[in-house]
């Protein structure tokens, strides 16, 4: 069976270049608009890898992370940041909410597929 | 597997449109001496928000000018710096480049490259300024973090050739780095390409960075406080896993991550401990954690296992060019943000407008079939076919509510146009001298989308007429014994089936005397007898401009015929009260829509006529005593004291069979433009919504006509433009005396 990713974004036009980059990968792509929303959908629905923002409204990706952390079905599922710089504060920030790794915007779909085909195949 | 970025491109040129129009209304209602911290962040996110996606599309020009602007809001939102109008204009003219780049990435206008590299260079420079002042202002306070004696940074980049190639330099930059701090370890990598130095030192990650971005390759520098692990990344650094936080007790969860050769684990807390565990930083504890791989640009990494703590031969650490200095704490609380409601797009989906179009069409068809079975059933005996009668009473009923649901898609609120203005004003305030307050009321009133585009050119002349020679300047408004700032109100209400939108300014109103010498000077009719209302219309003819002065914002005597023209096109009117001294209000009456009206059909011969109900004062019939005659013809018709011109179909329209007696057919009191005309026809018949179709579209445009629409019975009546019949006749009445 497919895998299934969430990714969370307030960018729709990100949203969808994840999602259809994902889907034409093989993956099955579910999306969220924003931290809260990503909450939600990722409660409804388990899913193999979570790929989020950082800065959204509502939740941020940071909050996002600390959340699924706490709950046991998402204590070790990989969860990917997307960040605008690779700023090192954002790294150790992330890595201390409990994400599994980082991927840097603007970023390529080739590599987008590249690191999701790392983390879960 | 290419894939192709520019199906996404129309979602991102919506995207940062909204985005830049939520940042510019943010912006200009920004308390600058106290400013909101949420607003702060949405502004932040707005402009985070198209830079990452610019960036991610290709669209390099504005991913720069974001970024500048996003630095600079970032030490605002960090509350390193405070606020400033300056700032808040810079990001202004920035919003305003942006446009130009997304309009000209869309192929509507040209890129202006100067504007863009000009607003860059302010940007940074008040980024400059700014964090020397906070540096001033309180030590350190540049990011947080950096205390004395207790940083261990580890440092990677990539040295310059010169060091790659000579060991001599290698050294002495080793030795400089030395000076900063205690080197706990260091790693130049193989051929000296790739340095790991791990420093304990009093500097902050600002202040080192300072050190290496001399000697490093540009944007190679990455500095990571030296307990965050980096498992792995991939060659060019566009991606990385990080290594858990130090676990207590790991179980199987983390297995799964360790059967993974490069894989890094992921939960960083144990089993047993919840939640809460997560939340607490990373300890502090000095580790040398490896960087297995990662990416040569940085954009990607993953943080290794604790357990794998031997190191990596050949760590390749590089980032982008990362600005942001220290960690800033994140704003966790979930508080519903203004941002929400733009981006916020869940439960909505975005369509094409011809395919609403296309709906809005197939509905109209569909309202003039059910009219005309309606007209076929009630020939039938109501009691032999009842239940066909009921349906289609049923049907009507639907019709309607279907009419009504497919048009709300159209609707748009008018704060949509609405929110342009507050820079409007501001930006010609300013330039004027002009102390303006714009107050704005029924934002949320919808009209047609069609509607809201058309009227955003005239709506914003109408606004700039009234700060130029509205609202007088603070010294003449003291004078005049008025507070200094003057007021434009911006009002937006529906009213009987239109839609009416408010100019108003508490300025000095229109001069009659003035506008009257000035038509004469142009040769308009104007004679001293006209009513208020007739004055002010001269100011719609074209040519016409009582403005002394030609200013920049407007007096050039171009425009408000135009607007008038732009909003008649529109089947809308507009009207001009003002009071010397006291103020001037415009006030423009729209159509809901463009696809229906409200209309009263009249009969002339075997004729059917729509009048727009809008229009419609009053009908009356007329006795002899009330007929005045011009050249032997009933030309004028007398209502209570006043005397009106006489429209007559049948004359204008060459109608047969229509009645002729005057006292025998009706006068229907049009009113459009502030002048009043009596339209003379046979019969009343009915009030009618009507679909309108377009006459111009299937036949040629026609003086008098605006539009046809399809009756119940099928024949097709022609909808009468009111404004310009009242016009015509008005025009015809000096002809003919």
């Amino acid at each position: 069976m497919a895998k299934t990713v969430l990714t969370v974004d307030d960018s729709a036009s990100i949203r969808q270049m994840v999602s259809f980059t994902l889907k034409s990968a093989g993956y099955e792509v579910v999306s969220a608009n924003d931290g809260m929303d990503g909450l939600e959908k990722a409660k409804a629905r388990q899913v193999n890898l979570v790929l989020t923002d950082q800065n959204m409204p509502r939740m941020d990706g940071l909050s996002l992370i600390k959340t699924l952390r706490g709950l046991p079905q998402y204590k070790a599922v990989p969860i990917l940041m997307l960040t605008t710089e690779s700023s090192d504060a954002m790294k150790s920030q992330g890595r201390a909410a409990g994400a599994t790794g980082w991927l840097v915007k603007p970023f390529d779909p080739q590599k987008l597929i590249e690191l999701v085909r790392k983390v879960i195949g | 597997m290419a894939i192709e970025m520019s199906q996404f491109y129309q979602v991102f040129f919506e995207e940062a449109a909204e985005h830049l129009a939520a940042m510019e209304s943010l912006l200009l209602s920004m308390d600058i001496d106290n400013p909101d911290e949420e607003e702060l962040n949405a502004v932040f996110r707005a402009a985070h928000s198209i830079k990452g996606s610019s960036g991610t599309f290709g669209f390099t020009d504005m991913a720069e000018v974001t970024h500048v602007m996003e630095t600079l809001l970032d030490m605002v939102r960090k509350g390193e710096a405070r606020p400033s109008s300056d700032m808040v204009d810079a990001c202004l003219v920035a919003g305003d480049v942006l446009r130009n780049l997304l309009g000209a990435h869309r192929g509507e206008n040209e890129a202006d490259r100067e504007a863009a590299l000009a607003i860059c260079g302010r940007l940074e420079q008040l980024c400059r300024a700014l964090s020397q002042d906070a540096a001033e202002g309180s030590l350190g306070s540049v990011g947080e973090g950096p205390v004395a004696g207790g940083n261990d940074f580890e440092l990677n980049f990539v040295p310059d050739e010169a060091i790659r190639t000579n060991p001599a330099l290698a050294e002495n930059l080793l030795a400089e780095l030395g000076g900063l701090g205690t080197v706990v370890s260091s790693d130049t990598g193989e051929e000296r390409a790739h340095w790991r130095v791990r420093i304990q030192t009093d500097e902050s990650a600002d202040s080192l960075r300072g050190v290496i971005e001399f000697v490093a390759a540009p944007g190679s520098v990455m500095i990571l406080p030296a307990n965050v692990g980096i498992l792995s990344s991939d060659e060019d650094g566009a991606y990385g896993f990080f290594e858990p936080v130090q676990a207590d007790d790991a179980d199987e969860a983390y297995g799964f991550f360790t059967e993974l050769p490069p894989l890094p684990g992921g939960a960083d807390d144990s089993a047993g401990e919840t939640a809460y565990g997560l939340f607490e930083p990373a300890p502090a504890k000095p580790s040398t954690p490896p960087v297995a791989e990662e990416a040569d640009d940085g954009s990607f990494g993953l943080f290794a296992p604790l357990e794998a703590s031997t190191p990596v031969a050949k760590p390749e650490v590089v980032t982008g060019t990362a600005i942001e200095a220290l960690p800033a704490p994140a704003v966790a609380a979930p508080t519903p943000s203004k941002m929400a409601k733009p981006t916020g797009d869940s439960g909505s989906i975005r369509v094409g407008v011809e395919k609403v179009d296309q709906m809005i069409n197939l509905v109209g068809e569909l309202v003039i079939t059910q009219a005309m079975l309606t007209q076929a059933a009630s020939r039938v005996d109501p009691v032999l076919h009842e239940r066909l009668v009921n349906g289609l009473a049923q049907l009507e009923r639907n019709t309607r509510d279907l009419q009504e649901s497919v048009m709300s898609i159209r609707m748009m609120p008018i704060s949509v146009v609405f929110s342009r203005f507050p820079r409007v004003v501001r930006d010609i305030s300013q330039k004027l001298g002009k102390q303006v307050e714009l107050k704005m009321s029924g934002e949320s009133t919808e009209l047609d989308k069609g509607l809201v585009e058309r009227i955003t050119d005239p709506l914003t002349h109408l606004v700039r007429n009234s700060l130029d020679h509205g609202v007088e300047s603070p010294e003449r408004r003291i004078e005049a014994g008025k507070r200094p700032s003057g007021t434009i109100t911006l009002r937006a209400y529906h009213q009987s089936g239109n839609i009416v939108i408010e100019v108003g300014d508490d300025g000095a109103g229109l001069n009659r005397a003035k506008i009257l010498s000035k038509a004469r000077e142009r040769g308009l009719p104007a004679h001293d007898g006209m009513s208020d209302a007739e004055v002010w219309q001269l100011i719609f003819e074209p040519g016409f401009s009582t403005a002394d002065q030609v200013t920049e914002v407007s007096g050039r005597g171009v425009g408000m015929d135009v607007v008038k023209r732009n909003i008649a096109s529109l089947g809308g009117r507009i009207e001009i009260e003002s009071m010397g001294g006291v103020g001037t209000r415009m006030t423009v009456r729209l159509p809901l829509t463009l696809a229906i009206l409200d209309g009263m059909s009249v009969g002339v011969g075997a004729e059917t006529y729509i009048v727009p109900l809008g229009y419609v004062i009053e009908s009356l019939q007329p006795t002899p005593a009330m007929m005045c005659s011009i050249s032997g013809a009933d030309r004028l018709v007398q209502v209570r004291g006043d005397y009106l011109p006489v429209i007559s179909l049948r004359e204008i329209f060459n109608v047969a069979g229509a009645q002729q007696d005057r006292t025998k057919g009706i006068m229907v009191i049009l009113e459009a433009d502030g002048a009043r005309a009596a339209l003379f026809v046979d019969a009343l018949i009915g009030q009618h919504q009507v679909v309108i179709k377009s006459l111009e579209a299937n036949y040629r445009r026609v003086p008098g006509i605006s539009g046809a629409t399809i009756m119940g019975d099928g024949h097709v009546a022609l909808i009468l433009d009111a404004a310009a019949l009242v016009s015509m006749a008005r025009r015809a009445l000096p002809a003919a005396a």
